[in-house]
């Protein structure tokens, strides 16, 4: 079983469901881990199917917009799909306010989600 | 701004560790919620305050835990005023390039003094790019 400190995961329908331990995804200790824990679901756990949901985050800052979007391309690269869900209308709009809105694949609920792989 | 009366003023200078930045940060914030700020504004400054004081630290100071950033917070009844200088050589963020724009969305980079000036009133780097004054008008 692998060992993640700021993401838990579980498996829907062959969809990895992953969700954040911190309220705030801000501090660069804790975006260095993130990065960490998502890129090994990728590369070493070989996972291509990712929901990445957003409850109860509250706060997302440019460091970690920046390890999505490098995860993005790790998962396109590997040929698997990266998906977001359930985003408050705060962090919704850190998303639209960089155009991300547009880059990433935004669902509003986890089974409309799931559903969409 | 000159004659603003200030109700709680912080001055700290702290080594480039980002938790420290935090700390100072989660001052503020404890004095906008104790003076009722909307949650929106308190929002905003989180977001704004965190990304500059990381720029500071991380870019500014290179990490350097032995060089410093100075910051002062004001607050006012109507706005807060915040000013962060590191000990860097400064850079110029008009030439920063922008990141909306199609060729740079897939850029994980440039998206800190956006969101900065997005969310904050007004938002000033001195001509050596070390510093920076910001200003949040409470909603």
């Amino acid at each position: 079983m692998a060992d993640y400190r700021q993401i838990s995961v579980t498996e829907t329908d062959g969809v990895s469901v992953v969700r954040f331990n911190d309220q705030r995804i801000l501090d660069a200790g804790s975006i260095q881990q993130l990065g960490e824990d998502l890129f090994q679901l990728v590369e070493t756990e070989e996972r291509d199917k990712l929901l990445l949901n957003f409850t109860d985050v509250e706060f997302l800052s440019s460091a970690a917009l920046n390890r999505l979007i490098m995860l993005d391309k790790k998962v396109k690269e590997s040929g698997g799909a990266l998906k977001f869900c359930c985003i408050c209308s705060g962090i919704m709009d850190v998303f639209a306010i960089t155009r991300l809105d547009k880059h990433f694949e935004i669902l509003d609920d986890e089974p409309a989600a799931v559903a969409s792989f | 701004m000159a004659n603003e009366s200030w109700l709680w003023v912080l001055e700290e200078r702290i080594p480039s560790v980002t938790k420290e930045g935090s700390a100072t940060l989660d001052k503020l914030l404890t004095e906008l919620k104790k003076q009722q700020w909307p949650d929106q504004d308190v929002f905003a400054v989180h977001l704004s305050l965190e990304e500059a004081i990381v720029n500071a630290i991380l870019h500014g100071n290179s990490g350097d835990p032995e060089k410093q950033v100075e910051i002062t917070f004001q607050v006012s009844e109507t706005e807060l005023r915040v000013e962060i200088i590191d000990e860097g050589s400064g850079f110029n963020p008009d030439t920063l390039p922008d990141p909306t724009a199609d060729e740079n969305l897939e850029k994980p980079s440039g998206r800190g003094v956006m969101l900065m000036r997005h969310y904050m009133d007004h938002v000033q780097y001195s001509k050596a790019g070390n510093q920076v004054v910001m200003v949040k008008k409470r909603s």
